[in-house]
């Protein structure tokens, strides 16, 4: 199991990474060892084996839909590095513009 | 009074409540020894001494309450100190698990096991190093510098929990909080010479603890004997409403019987005996299973046969499973974050900065197994051979009350020794990650020294729910064995 460049940078991709060149070059060899590892469970006959969905077989808790108190919004806010109008502030997804709130 | 920090947790409560000494007392001495020892160990991540001290008169102002009126509501575990694993919420003090993209982080709330045991009287005294987000078996992997083993300081003390372990191992705090994933409590009291159980999945509530595989993670509580661990663990396990997967189960109370042991069933798994284990744990292990033969447990061989592929099936699931729970760390609503002029370069280049290496190969592995066109021939497979691992435990526990086994195939070993390898450092969990992909409890302790002088660990894996179990089975083989007792050089 050899995986190319091509996908450890989709694969960053996909996962929101911003990877070095030193990095995609060291993960592609590393997961590549990790997944060849792996291979050796397809060798194994599952059929008719059910998936594990939970560790154990515990009844769902379903809580009774009640509305109940929860934290302050300014609580939740605190911890944001930006907020305008409590509200998350992010920048945009489309075109630029500045960011408050970012590390220089 | 540095000599209090030495002392047991049943011995610190009994001095506690025939009035020896004062919560404030005992929480200096533990202060003290820490800071002794913390510029050679590096156990904490945040040391909370004022708030400790403060939360040590509240509870003496308690104690003396109950003095004069013995009707006084008297809390459990009232004055008694407890270190945090970083990776649980305590409200008021920051919490990072181990990384750079939680810096400045403080929670607006706290986690149940932790609430319980405030609401015991304990004492916190702060927050203990981990791998970050708890992925490791080293402390390596902590963004804020590694935790030394007090056995050996060129040695790790295990991970993720190697804070706590450290802590306990050492003499700064009587108890400490873990959490095990793939072994991460086990490990390091295996490491550090002392007692760690990791409860049933579902047993302690995970509202509060920073989640990196779902259906593996356990809150778990480390001690210097079973004897001081059980009343920890009786406080901070049972239903809460918080966690979806918390069991409806009641906590019995705990009796640990005098140690006398017959009766016990105890299998030994053949598969958990392997080469390339160092030959001093299998005989430190070989002699404690004896040693519980001797006062009175049956003892036969044992099969798991699929214990070989618990490795990959851990290695697909529980980083399919972060590299969920990890997309939440994206610089929106806690952290830093990086400038970015967009909001899709914003989340790569804060994640690509601010997770390190162990975190990102982990997310990027537990991606691929999820993706397109991979998930059925990892994830998916993985989830089935995850059910043979469960029902190899469950034909097991129709013959036997216990597995004996040892907790990794080696003492602790030096820094850098496979940092460069991530296979190989996968290998050290070899014998604790089935108990995790099981949900079944497994309760470490010391059994022995290598040649070196390291402590070697045995863990005891039961049916679920069977805690209760391996901390009398343990209590027992304390009683009439020492290795409990032995401290590291570095006090």
């Amino acid at each position: 199991m050899s995986l190319t460049r091509e996908e450890v940078e989709h694969i960053a991709a996909l996962a929101r990474l911003d990877l070095s060149a030193e990095e995609i070059e060291r993960y592609q060899r590393q997961l590549s060892d990790i997944l060849e590892y792996a291979a050796r469970l397809q060798a194994l006959d599952t059929s008719g084996v059910p998936p594990t969905a939970s560790a154990l077989a515990l009844a769902p808790d379903l809580r009774a839909d009640e509305a109940r108190p929860g934290l302050p919004r300014e609580r939740l806010l605190e911890n944001a590095p930006a907020v305008t109008d409590a509200q998350f502030h992010v920048p945009p997804a489309l075109g630029a513009a500045t960011l408050p709130g970012a590390d220089e | 009074m540095a000599d209090l920090a030495d002392l047991s947790l049943q011995d610190c409560l009994t001095g506690l409540r025939a009035g020896d000494f004062s919560s404030r007392e005992l929480t200096a001495a533990c202060l003290e020894q820490t800071a002794r020892l913390e510029p050679r160990l590096h156990a904490y991540i945040t040391l909370a001494t004022e708030w400790a001290l403060e939360q040590a008169d509240a509870a003496d102002r308690q104690w003396a309450a109950w003095r004069k009126d013995s009707s006084a509501p008297l809390p459990a575990l009232l004055g008694l100190p407890l270190a945090v694993k970083d990776v649980l919420a305590v409200e008021g003090l920051p919490c990072t698990a181990g990384s750079r993209i939680l810096e400045g982080f403080r929670p607006p709330y706290t986690a149940t096991t932790v609430a319980r045991l405030r609401a015991a009287g304990m004492v916190i005294t702060g927050k203990t190093n981990t791998d970050e987000f708890a992925m490791g078996s080293t402390t390596e992997n902590s963004a804020y510098g590694p935790t030394r083993n007090p056995w050996d300081t060129a040695r790790v003390p295990g991970g993720s929990s190697g804070g706590s372990a450290a802590a306990v191992a050492a003499g700064m705090v009587p108890a400490a909080l873990g959490s095990d994933t793939g072994g991460s409590v086990r490990q390091p009291a295996a490491f550090c010479g002392i007692t760690g159980l990791k409860p049933t999945y579902g047993r302690c509530s995970r509202f509060g603890l920073i989640a990196y595989g779902s259906s593996l993670d356990s809150v778990g509580v480390f001690a210097r004997s079973a004897a001081d661990l059980t009343p920890v663990f009786a406080v901070m396990a049972g239903y809460d409403p918080l966690d979806a997967t918390s069991a409806q189960r009641s906590v019995p109370q705990i009796a640990l019987g005098a140690g006398d042991l017959r009766g016990l069933r105890i299998g030994v798994p053949d598969e958990y005996f392997i080469d390339g284990i160092q030959p001093e744990v299998e005989a430190s292990v070989r002699a404690a299973v004896a040693q519980m033969q001797a006062l009175g447990a049956n003892v036969r061989r044992v099969s798991l046969p699929h214990t070989g592929y618990a490795l990959p099936v851990y290695y697909l699931i529980a980083p399919a499973e972060a590299s969920a729970n990890l997309a939440r760390f994206d610089g929106v609503r806690y952290g830093p974050r990086d400038s970015s002029a967009s909001v899709a370069e914003m989340f790569r280049r804060t994640r690509g900065e601010r997770f390190g290496a162990e975190v990102k190969r982990r997310i990027m592995l537990g991606t691929y197994a999820l993706s397109a066109g991979y998930y059925d021939a990892y994830y998916a497979q993985a989830q089935k051979v995850r059910t043979l691992i469960r029902a190899d435990f469950e034909a097991a526990f129709v013959d036997v009350d216990v597995i004996a086994a040892p907790v990794a195939p080696s003492t602790a070993f030096r820094f850098g020794e496979h940092s460069e390898d991530p296979l190989a450092m996968y290998l050290e969990d070899v014998f604790t990650l089935p108990a995790n992909l099981a949900g079944v409890p497994g309760l470490a302790f010391p059994v022995g020294q290598d040649a070196a002088g390291l402590p070697v660990g045995m863990q005891l894996m039961a049916a679920p729910f069977a805690e209760e179990t391996l901390l009398r089975a343990a209590h027992a083989y304390q009683q009439t064995t020492d290795w409990h007792l032995r401290r590291p050089p570095a006090q």
